[in-house]
């Protein structure tokens, strides 16, 4: 029995087509007009898109503007229109904070907060921190207790831990151990993890960062 | 002159010291590209195009609604599928490329797969389901043994399969220039092995597959492939004229990008009177998924079981392909055989060490091991808290500890390396090997700023591409002995040939001239010397080039590098018998590795194996519907990683010094992720009083053998 089936499996179902819909209203066409007139009507809403916006962001205090989609995240803006690609893409669902940065100061999924919903908010990614040949404190103790091994969800792990060693200067073990909770590591790196944000938590006076 | 042999402990300089990765800086502050970081000018983005069939004629692929998407470009589909069968959901058909990712994705979604639907099979935990060609392998005979056995100790072992959830996901960025050359940046283990697999399939001669990857996210064995979505991703760039990026997302990656082989056995164990194991049965089988299963090492570690059966059966479910996973096959026959071992002496009523100390007399190294199981001991504190298992401590909480054995071999795999020495100073090293995450650029370093007396910050290290000299594929712990062997090899051979440019000036043979500090001198009178600096600028006009080779047997006859380890891990666990929920308390890894070249970064491969172990010992399953035969868990957030709550307190020791340095270098990114499922699961059996039999240990797995009061006989 031949069968045909749209392709789609059931985690595609996913929060990005979720959001789609319901900025969008329907399918882009590519007729100019159906879309202006659809963004015309948007726009006496108060709805943006579906089409191309333009918005200012305020990235590592670097005012950018861009044009952009209302459905495309603030992570795939940085990684695939600024070329931002500290923060990453791993489980592109909320889950596994790789792609954490900083909204306003808060630690935050860059993979579920839209673009232009981090317009006027000040972002700060990895990238704002400091740079190879001038690390932070929190930075330098990733690196001198080895708390990375592939690397690839280290990025997410500093921004969460920055704001945690912020708002907790002088945390101890299980408290560092709640506070990393939202973020997670396949080569199994948390032993360093633990180590190097107690060192900077001990450390905050006269970091820079 | 300089020569070859490792340097001895009271003369290593750099070698063995806790120095920290050189990559870490850039790793830390987000400046290290990966393959999924590289943005190419004018670069397309591609989706995969996957069945949501676990088994299926596929009969064609309609594109046109894609097709109308704003933003495609272009799709590619696997042309030798059309026709034949699907065989597990989530196989990648085809893809399609767009302007932007978004666009991409809402096109690849509109993709519609014509299939016949076929009857799949994806449950692999019930034997009596499966026929199937069994392996047979006999030694002695278990009847005999079993019968004049002091106790035989029968029960279920097993665990599900689990996938390699690399964080970054499998794929590439392709680009092909106008003088028709590949460039690849993929996210492969295998730099100097990649450019080969693409065959015929764009028609760009091998010469001119240009391959980068400086850094890594994770591939555990998973990723020394071009995949179909590499040769679909190169066919894309060639249609279109532009590069493309083409990573699988998380589902797909879940799904197909490697998993490791289930295993479950029923399993006899029979003792002698002073708890020696005289007999091992097992009956295996086990599911590669749509790719194979091998016969496990069982009885595994204690090879010198004089009577032993192993039936093994592989069994073809329409899952995705298994692929090697840290160790392959080890932790099954680890938890095998250490889990009936533990369940027979546990009958016996015997100490769980003391019939480990005893048992290593069936192995091929019982000083080691028993030194090992010593340590770790003494580390956890065994003696203190140890309780036999009919004796459970009190309360709802229950307490307990495990105790497994492992081994590996670990032999350096073929390398060649080029080290310069310019005239200025400057000293290069450069290898088509690849950095995992496992330290490679950092050792390949330490090796050869050892060898040249100088600091390890002052030799630049270039790896990841093939333009270099070929290194062999980073899988089964090879890396570090095929690396560090021919660093040290071209290293030695540079530094011979400018001791014999310097010798004059020293007025001395080159033969009595050793690198240290920073200079050169004369080993028999050491303030006749002279700056590297100035050593070099001897050269002039010229560059000190040597190519070192690691030839595996060469090496291993030297001295320099060697197979075969053993390690020890003990596990201390509570489990809540109201709830069921295991936590790890603490755990405690000894392992020896043979001559370590960087001991901080040593301990952190051991410390992340632990992590992995208790992630795959507790959480880790693919869940698989029989009904639709998707997989359920296809997400981070019910494929569940360990989180940092989740690992408890973890202790490593690595063994050095005598009986080990001179071993010489030996892998280790293997070892210590074998034990843990064994030590986890004998902890909880401790802990409990009852056996529960398949990994991981879920709560539900828990309360059902609590229910059922267990499988010893």
């Amino acid at each position: 029995m031949a069968k045909e089936q749209n392709h789609s499996d059931f985690s595609e179902m996913s929060r990005r087509g979720f959001l789609k819909g319901i900025g969008a209203g329907g399918a882009a066409t590519g007729l100019l007009s159906d879309a202006s007139m659809h963004d015309a009507e948007a726009a006496q809403k108060g709805l943006k898109g579906p089409g191309e916006i333009p918005i200012t962001l305020n990235i590592n205090g670097k005012t950018q503007r861009v044009r952009v989609e209302p459905r495309v995240t603030l992570l795939d803006l940085l990684r695939n229109r600024l070329d931002i690609t500290g923060a990453k893409k791993v489980c592109d669902k909320a889950t596994c904070g790789a792609c954490t940065v900083l909204l306003d100061g808060d630690p935050v999924y860059a993979c579920s907060v839209l673009a232009v919903e981090a317009e006027g908010r000040a972002i700060t990614t990895v990238e704002g921190l400091g740079s190879s040949d001038d690390l932070n404190k929190l930075q330098k103790s990733f690196v001198d207790r080895d708390a990375q091994q592939c690397g690839f969800c280290t990025p997410g792990f500093v921004m969460a831990s920055t704001a945690f060693v912020r708002d907790n200067p002088n945390a101890s073990v299980d408290e560092v151990r709640e506070g990393l909770g939202g973020n997670l590591c396949r080569c199994g790196t948390y032993a360093g993890m633990m180590l190097a944000v107690s060192d900077a938590a001990k450390n905050k006076g006269g970091s820079n960062g | 002159m300089a020569n070859v042999a490792w340097p001895q402990e009271g003369d290593r300089r750099v070698i063995g010291k806790r120095i920290s990765r050189v990559d870490g800086p850039v790793k830390v502050s987000g400046e290290a590209k990966y393959s999924y970081d590289i943005n190419r000018k004018g670069m397309l983005h591609a989706k995969a195009i996957t069945s949501p069939y676990a088994l299926a004629k596929l009969i064609s692929v309609d594109l046109s609604a894609a097709e109308g998407v704003a933003g495609y470009v272009a799709a590619e589909i696997q042309e030798d599928l059309i026709g034949d069968e699907i065989r597990y959901c989530g196989q990648v058909v085809g893809a399609v490329v767009a302007e932007t990712e978004e666009q991409a994705i809402e096109a690849r979604n509109l993709v519609k797969l014509n299939v016949e639907v076929l009857e799949h099979q994806v449950v692999d935990s019930d034997l009596a389901k499966f026929e199937g060609r069994v392996g047979e392998r006999t030694d002695g005979d278990v009847d005999k043994a079993f019968e004049a056995a002091a106790v035989v100790s029968q029960g279920q072992y097993g665990m599900a399969t689990i996938t390699h959830c690399c964080l970054e996901s499998h794929g590439q960025v392709i680009e092909i220039t106008k003088d028709n050359e590949l460039l690849a940046w993929p996210s492969t283990q295998n730099v100097s092995g990649y450019a080969g697999q693409f065959g015929d399939a764009v028609n760009i001669p091998q010469n001119k597959v240009k391959v980068d990857c400086q850094h890594m996210g994770g591939g555990f064995g998973s990723k020394f492939g071009v995949d179909n979505w590499g040769i679909l991703c190169a066919k894309l760039a060639q249609k279109t004229g532009r590069p493309v990026k083409l990573m699988l997302e998380r589902d797909t990656e879940l799904k197909v990008a490697g998993s490791r082989p289930s295993a479950f056995a029923n399993a006899r164990v029979g003792l002698h009177p002073n708890g020696l194991i005289s007999a091992v049965e097992a009956e295996v089988w086990g599911t590669g998924g749509n790719g194979g299963f091998r016969a496990l090492p069982i009885p595994y570690v204690f090879t010198k079981v004089e009577n032993t059966k192993l039936l093994t059966k592989g069994i073809r479910t329409n899952t995705g392909s298994s692929r090697a996973w840290r160790a392959p096959a080890h932790p099954q026959g680890c938890l095998i055989t250490m889990s009936a071992a533990a369940d027979a002496a546990a009958l016996m009523g015997m100490d769980e060490l003391d019939f480990f100390l005893a048992n290593t007399a069936l192995t091929d190294r019982p000083e080691v091991y028993r030194e090992e199981l010593r340590i770790a001991a003494n580390i956890i504190g065994y003696r203190q808290k140890a309780h036999l298992r009919d004796n459970l401590t009190s309360g709802p909480v229950k307490r307990g500890l495990g105790i497994s054995l492992h081994t590996w071999g670990g032999r350096g795999h073929p390398s060649e390396c080029d080290v310069s020495i310019h005239s200025d100073g400057t000293v290069e090293a450069k290898l088509g090997s690849q950095d995992l995450g496992v330290g490679t650029r950092t050792c390949v370093g330490m090796v050869v700023a050892e060898t040249l007396g100088l600091p390890h910050a002052a030799v630049n290290v270039q790896l990841g591409r093939n333009a270099y000299p070929a290194s062999g594929a980073s899988g089964g712990s090879t890396t570090i002995g095929g690396i560090s062997v021919s660093s040290r090899r071209a290293a030695t051979d540079a530094l011979n040939a400018l001791l014999a440019v310097v010798a004059g000036r020293l007025g001395t043979a080159a033969d009595n001239l050793e690198a240290v500090d920073g200079h050169i001198r004369q080993m028999d009178k050491m303030d006749n010397r002279i700056s590297w600096k100035d050593a070099c600028a001897a050269l002039g006009a010229n560059t000190i080039n040597k190519r070192g080779v690691n030839d595996p047997n060469a090496s291993v006859e030297e001295g320099l590098i060697d197979a075969g380890v053993g390690g020890v891990q003990i596990a201390d666990v509570s489990v809540d018998v109201e709830t069921g929920v295991v936590s790890v308390n603490e755990m405690v890894a000894v392992q020896d590795i043979g001559l370590i070249i960087n001991m901080k970064l040593a301990e952190s491969q051991v410390y992340g194996a632990l992590i992995m172990g208790i992630t795959y010992s507790l959480f880790e399953e693919s869940v698989y519907d029989p009904k639709t035969g998707q997989m359920l868990n296809a997400d981070m957030e019910f494929y569940r990683l360990a989180g940092i709550k989740d690992v408890g307190k973890l202790k490593v020791h690595m063994m050095t010094g005598k009986g080990y340095d001179e071993r010489g270098v030996i892998g280790l990114g293997e070892p210590p992720v074998i034990s843990p499922g064994a030590a986890i699961s004998n902890a909880v059996a401790n802990a409990i009083g009852v056996r529960v039999p398949h990994l991981p240990l879920t709560p539900d797995r828990v309360i059902d053998a609590l229910q059922k009061g267990g499988n010893i006989a």
